[in-house]
């Protein structure tokens, strides 16, 4: 899929460039707009705060010297999943909270926490007061798995596991069971592998990390010795990456568990595919096939904990304990593949497998939901419609990030998605498609609405009190930061 | 400042710690158990002495000897001043500090260590305005996405991401050189590529994430310049479409 995208980015480009060509006059037209009229400051808003609002942020400043871009979060500190989703031990990859504070910090941005879209301020708002508005507010929404006793204690989503180790406020209460010996979790995917690594982690290597200090002393007592991933279909379609799977081969005091069936016979298959994938598949079958390194054999015998992955099954049932109360086990019905590449499927095959685990993780994709009634939304993708960002029908809206393309990829996914967004608003700046002549206010207007309704707002300078305060609290116990879980908390630190 | 001080007094034979500062250092920099400082910072000195590494040099002031020519200790030192200084907002204003960080890049046992050491470099450099004269001048030519060719003077040592930066062109480094992402993508001309040093494993796995991937694609921020990449060009992936809606045209070099 990933080649496939790209290949169209090219293309695109060069269709883009061709047009930009022949709408020269467009252009002027535009130009000589905004010359006839008293200079206007062009009003942008961002609604999210994860790497898809400041990579739009980001390349809209850079490109344009006049446009002012007002970024909304939904809490009280910025940054979405660089902070409540990339994994604890993965602190390299927030190093790129460094240069959005910078854009954050530029006198023509502004960061507005604490006020949700759609409850606070109505989408309608403010697109009365802005000149734009950009939806990357994400995906919130999870996946169903749709079987029997999914809503039994033991069950969870990743999403809700990861929310609870990162300091989300909402899943402070999770208390999740890891009382029993083996842990499933379903899909195969890159969090899959966080949640795996997370539970099988020394807490030693753990405590160094801004995991929160209640889930550290959860895991340290932790029994899970034992983690299943769990995908539908074959070795050749799992979507975790290189990097991660690794990680995981790598991961001090364990031992994975590949079933050498599952990969014989590989190796010619992958002669001709793409490179990730033919590399991926290579350090699967080394790891399942090959004689160990002498290193990693003396691992392997003194590891205490394991983890595998378990193909061509699909969950069809949680099973409950005796008493009916709580998660036993799962039933697993076994596929086979039918088809090639990666538009293979998973067929029945009519035979089960049952696995007993008291913690089962469904990690099976996310999906974002509608912020407004008006809003045009594609319900089965859980996607905005758009064309390069512009949202379908609603001139001077626009979307980037998961809210737009779905929820997949990594970090340079979604910052080439956002960029593509920003260029396509510059654009429409410059063309007068979005008619900056017209004054619009900007946060000016809703400051007053926003009192009114009891909204107290967290400004990028607040938050660098509760970061202060975070990061302070973590130098006492060695750790980088410890994340404040209360939103009350935030609050009174911001208003410090 | 406890760090930008002690190594605003460092040199190749090693840092020059004050007694107010030693305690800290002790503890923070050169990692001596806590509780052996507070209760006989004597006995750790001494226990570094042993290393060949810690020697009173006046009534005021210790030199650490590090001895800079690849320890595990020196690169421990030298990692944790980087990182206490990352962090330190007054750092921009010591324009010592790019010379001491250049040094100790060059110094560092590991090439990991020394490329977290240029972050550093170009982020004092960035700050001070200061730029040493240097006969080690690399010329190399960037590509951007629009096609425009922008010629640059690197020096040697210099990393092509934040040579970049410094030119203003449009390279990304998401993890600051920290190898976990893909965002410093370039393409590395003709015969240049054979003369960089083999991607390291953990650079391979990072371009699989690299949409556009090429024979010739290299992350910009695992490309030291060294004498032999004169005239190399690096060229930026048209990814996205990166023209200039606004009239502004990129400052020719």
């Amino acid at each position: 899929m990933g080649a496939c995208r790209w290949t169209w980015g090219v293309s695109s480009w060069r269709t883009f460039r061709s047009l930009a060509a022949r709408r020269q006059p467009a252009v002027l037209l535009g130009l000589g707009k905004l010359l006839s009229t008293a200079p206007s400051t062009p009003q942008v808003c961002i609604v999210g705060s994860g790497p898809a609002g400041f990579y739009t942020a980001q390349h809209i400043l850079k490109h344009h010297k006049q446009v002012q871009v007002d970024i909304y979060e939904k809490l009280p500190v910025p940054f979405g999943l660089v902070r409540f989703g990339v994994a604890p031990d993965h602190p390299e990859v927030k190093n790129v909270i460094n240069s959005f504070t910078q854009t954050a910090r530029s006198g023509r941005c502004a960061f507005y926490g604490n006020i949700t879209v759609g409850k606070d301020v109505t989408l309608e708002e403010l697109q009365r007061a802005y000149h734009a508005v950009v939806l990357s507010y994400g995906a919130e929404d999870n996946r169903v798995l749709g079987i029997p006793g999914e809503n039994l204690p033991g069950v969870h989503s990743a999403r809700t596991f990861v929310g609870w180790y990162n300091g989300l406020p909402e899943n402070q209460n999770l208390e999740p069971d890891l009382s029993s010996e083996t842990a499933v979790i379903l899909g195969q995917g890159n969090v899959a592998l966080d949640v795996a690594r997370i539970l099988l982690t020394s807490p030693d290597l753990l405590k160094k990390t801004d995991i929160t200090a209640h889930s550290l002393e959860a895991i340290a007592h932790s029994k899970v010795k034992r983690v299943w991933l769990v995908g539908r279909r074959g070795p050749l379609q799992v979507a975790f990456t290189i990097k991660e799977l690794r990680e995981m081969i790598n991961l001090p005091g364990t031992k994975p568990l590949l079933y050498p069936s599952d990969f014989e016979g590989l190796r010619d298959v992958i002669k001709d595919v793409p490179r990730p994938r033919k590399r991926l598949t290579e350090l699967l079958i080394k790891s399942a096939l090959e004689k160990p390194s002498e290193k990693e054999a003396a691992r392997w015998v003194s590891a205490t904990r394991e983890w595998g992955l378990k193909f061509l099954r699909s969950p069809i049932e949680v099973l409950p304990s005796a008493n009916g109360k709580q998660a036993a086990g799962i039933r697993l019905a076994v596929n086979r593949l039918e088809g090639s590449g990666e538009s293979v499927v998973a067929v029945p095959t009519g035979e089960f497998e049952d696995i007993e685990c008291g913690l089962i993780l469904s990690s099976i994709g996310y999906k974002s939901l509608p912020i407004a009634p008006s809003l045009p939304f594609d319900a089965e993708q859980g996607t905005i419609p758009n064309s390069m960002g512009r949202v379908h029908k609603v001139p001077g809206l626009y979307c980037s990030g998961w809210v737009k393309r779905g929820p997949t990829g990594v970090i340079i996914t979604t910052m080439n998605d956002s960029f593509d967004t920003a260029q396509s608003m510059l654009e429409d700046l410059s063309s007068g498609v979005v008619d900056t002549s017209v004054h619009k206010p900007g946060f000016q207007s809703l400051r007053e609405t926003l009192q009114q309704r009891g909204v107290r707002c967290v400004s990028f300078s607040d938050w660098e009190k509760i970061n202060a305060a975070e990061t302070a609290k973590g130098g006492e116990v060695g750790k980088p930061r410890e994340k404040i879980l209360d939103l009350e908390v935030m609050i009174r630190l911001a208003s410090q | 400042m406890k760090a930008i001080y002690c190594l605003s007094r460092a040199s190749p034979e090693g840092v020059f710690i004050t007694n107010s500062c030693l305690p800290w250092a002790l503890k923070k920099v050169l990692h001596v158990e806590t509780r052996k400082l507070h209760t006989d910072c004597w006995n750790s000195i001494l226990s570094l002495q042993g290393h060949g590494s810690a020697g009173r040099c006046s009534t005021e002031a210790w030199l650490i000897k590090t001895s800079m020519c690849g320890t595990q200790k020196a690169s421990n030192l030298a990692t944790d001043c980087f990182r206490r200084l990352m962090h330190s907002r007054t750092l921009q204003s010591h324009a010592g500090i790019p010379r001491i960080f250049r040094w100790v890049a060059t110094a560092a046992v590991n090439r990991e260590q020394s490329r977290m050491f240029h972050t550093a470099v170009h982020r004092a450099e960035e700050g001070s305005q200061v730029s040493e004269p240097s006969n080690d001048v690399v010329n190399v030519v960037f590509i951007d996405r629009s096609g425009q060719r922008i010629p640059v003077k690197g020096k040697v040592g210099d990393n092509v991401l934040y040579l970049a930066h410094k030119h203003e062109i449009d390279l990304e480094g998401a993890c600051e050189a920290s190898l976990a992402c893909s965002t410093c993508h370039v393409y590395v001309s003709g015969e240049f590529l054979d003369k960089l040093p083999d991607p390291d494993e953990r650079e391979d796995d990072m371009l699989d994430m690299a949409p556009l991937l090429q024979e010739n694609s290299r992350l910009g921020c695992q490309i030291i310049l060294t004498k032999d990449l004169e005239g190399a060009e690096f060229t930026l992936p048209k990814i996205t479409r990166n023209f200039y809606v606004d009239g502004h045209v990129p400052k020719p070099h």
